[in-house]
């Protein structure tokens, strides 16, 4: 409020300068409210351990993770191997530890993409007043009702190779599982952000900033995105979690990393043939892949309930 | 009515065809290549597999390939798969009924168990059945299918020994105990996908009864002396359908690829296992064909709801 003309002479400056004093800035204000969010709460613990344990674990646990060893075959949990064995006798805590890194980078960085494009296409067609909108909506309309998971498999089998001689064979498989599950999994984010956008242009704020000659690219970029950031946080935080799933689906299914690199559903994959006799083998890394989901399913229930400006809490 | 299917029958054409063309460039782009084992092959002289390349017309310019690939298909000509030796509409046809059947059932269940669900806590929000079902439903649908499959299996099968865990399209029975032993092989992959998506589905419908529940028109149904039974079903749940129907049909892409994960865990013979078979054997035109299919049934099952939503909401006009 410093240094902006007073609204009448009249109101006292010291009022003003207390009224600064107890508003709270936007990223505490969600702070506060997210807090209220028990299982959101607990949720951000769990996944801040998972994700320590996944970072600073392999220090800890320094087992390599293809140490194969016969003499130590589909052994159950013990002090030697925390998370038991598998048919080569490799530890498969350590090899949850390196999947786990993996599966995480890939929820994050497919959600960077899809959230990227999302935001860029529903901005354009948010913004457009002609026949953009319409287009850009029916492309979406379109991915929408494409059925990812064939495509996934379809793409992600006949690229495998060009990418795998251009990036080599882990980060080639990386960056295209990254880019093929980012680029069918924008379109509910384009959708959200269109809609902000076509309620958020015809407010008083943007007119202002219109008047005063702001192109629309800084309309877009400094005045309405900022104000559609909310829904927008919550969707990425979705989106993570989903795109986790659909690596660990693919990794499942035996089309995803090549078989050396053990994902969380690569492990899984493994280990369904071998269900009688090892079932530890399936269970701790199904249940990191769950509690994973889990948790950031209930951090984003928790940021929506956090950045909804109508609800009180 | 007649002209409305007609619109939505034309609507639901160019969304076909933008389809086509996605998937014919992903495969146009692709290095694979169906003959590439002949290449390798010395008893396959290079002149005659130009001659067969040029008799499948994998030659021709792309446009050209992706038009009579079209007109093929429209024909009901889907091709020959490479690796099985048949024709790929009858390979399809063999595998489709168990993939719809499998689908549909565990649809009819995730609504079963969503709809009364999710209208008892809509109905009492805040309460500790709404909360405990709130909680279920987060952990539903964060269980991927393939973790669920898995414990499943283990739980049902392995100690328990109730239900056997690989499909067999062969049952060696006759009579009731046929059907008998087909429910109880069906009854772990329609459980599996349908709890997935009736935890999603429970979610859908207690927001939308909770939209509904606050208007003036239920004041009104209960001020009249209607009972809080026939006020919830017939007055409040016929309208909270409406959203829920266009969020079903929103979701049946993930259905089909939920159903994917399922066939291949249980060895369904279904679609999808046909789809990772194909691929696992480079079967160009099955793949093709299958991801088609795909397509064609997300796109029936939108226009479904498109129908349904003219049937539940008397304010679409079919005119």
């Amino acid at each position: 409020m410093a240094g902006s003309t007073l609204a009448s002479p009249s109101a006292e400056p010291a009022v003003a300068a207390s009224a600064s004093a107890t508003a709270v800035s936007p990223g505490r204000e969600t702070w506060r409210r997210f807090r209220r969010h028990k299982l959101a709460m607990a949720s951000t613990v769990v996944l801040a351990l998972l994700v320590l344990g996944v970072v600073i674990g392999p220090w800890l646990w320094p087992v390599a993770i293809n140490d194969i060893d016969f003499s130590a075959q589909l052994q159950g949990p013990s002090w030697a191997h925390p998370f038991g064995t598998d048919d080569l006798g490799q530890d498969i805590l350590a090899r949850m530890m390196y999947g786990g890194r993996i599966s995480l980078s890939v929820g994050l960085a497919a959600m960077v993409v899809a959230t990227t494009v999302g935001v860029i296409i529903g901005a354009l067609a948010g913004m457009s007043r002609k026949i953009v909108d319409p287009f850009l909506m029916w492309v979406t309309d379109l991915f929408l009702s494409l059925p990812q998971l064939p495509l996934l498999l379809l793409v992600i089998y006949l690229f495998r190779e060009q990418l795998k001689a251009v990036f080599g064979v882990e980060g080639g498989v990386f960056v295209l599982i990254v880019i093929v599950i980012g680029g069918l999994r924008w379109m509910p984010v384009a959708r959200l952000v269109r809609a902000q956008f076509l309620s958020l242009r015809e407010k008083e704020f943007v007119e202002a900033a219109r008047a005063q000659g702001a192109t629309t690219v800084r309309q877009m970029v400094n005045h309405i995105l900022p104000n559609a950031l909310g829904p927008v946080i919550v969707a990425a935080t979705i989106e993570v979690s989903s795109a986790i799933i659909a690596e660990s689906t693919l990794s499942f299914l035996g089309l995803g990393f090549p078989p050396d690199i053990p994902t969380w559903g690569r492990l899984l994959f493994d280990a369904k043939d071998q269900l009688d006799t090892a079932p530890h083998w399936a269970l701790f890394p199904g249940a990191a892949i769950f509690l994973t989901v889990l948790s950031i399913n209930f951090i984003g229930d928790g940021l929506r309930d956090a950045l909804d400006p109508r609800r009180v809490i | 009515m007649a002209t409305y299917l007609i619109r939505r029958l034309l609507i639901a054409i160019p969304s076909l065809l933008g389809i086509s063309v996605i998937l014919f460039t992903i495969l146009a782009l692709a290095p694979g290549d169906p003959f590439s084992e002949m290449a390798t092959n010395p008893n396959v002289p290079p002149e005659v597999r130009e001659a067969i390349r040029a008799s499948f017309g994998l030659n021709d310019p792309i446009m050209v390939r992706y038009l009579r690939w079209l007109g093929a298909m429209a024909h009901g000509d889907w091709g020959f798969s490479f690796a099985s030796r048949i024709n790929v509409d009858q390979l399809i046809l063999q595998r489709l009924p168990t993939t719809l059947f499998v689908v549909g059932s565990s649809q009819i269940l995730a609504l079963c168990v969503a709809l009364p669900v999710g209208i008892y806590a809509a109905t009492r929000p805040y309460s500790v059945f709404d909360q405990i079902a709130n909680t279920l439903a987060f952990v539903g649908f964060s269980l991927p299918t393939f973790f669920t499959g898995l414990l499943f299996i283990l739980l049902f099968s392995v100690t328990l020994d109730w239900f056997p865990f690989v499909y067999r399209s062969d049952i060696a029975a006759e009579g009731w105990r046929w059907y008998w032993e087909m429910f109880r092989q069906a009854i772990m992959p329609i459980t599996v996908l349908g709890l997935f998506q009736a935890a999603s589905y429970t979610r859908y419908v207690r927001s939308s009864v909770l939209d509904v529940i606050r208007l003036d028109y239920v004041t009104t149904a209960r001020a009249k002396g209607l009972s809080e039974r026939k006020v919830t079903l017939r007055h409040i749940t016929r309208n909270a359908l409406i959203p829920v129907v266009t969020l079903v049909a929103l979701q049946m892409p993930a259905v089909f690829g939920g159903a994917l994960v399922t066939e291949q865990i249980f060895r369904v013979p279904g679609i999808g296992s046909l789809l990772i078979d194909a691929i696992l054997a480079n079967d160009t035109p099955v793949i093709m064909a299958v991801t088609f299919v795909f397509a064609c049934l997300v796109v029936l099952f939108n226009l479904i709801a498109d129908i349904l939503y003219g049937w539940l909401d008397p304010r679409i006009s079919f005119s």
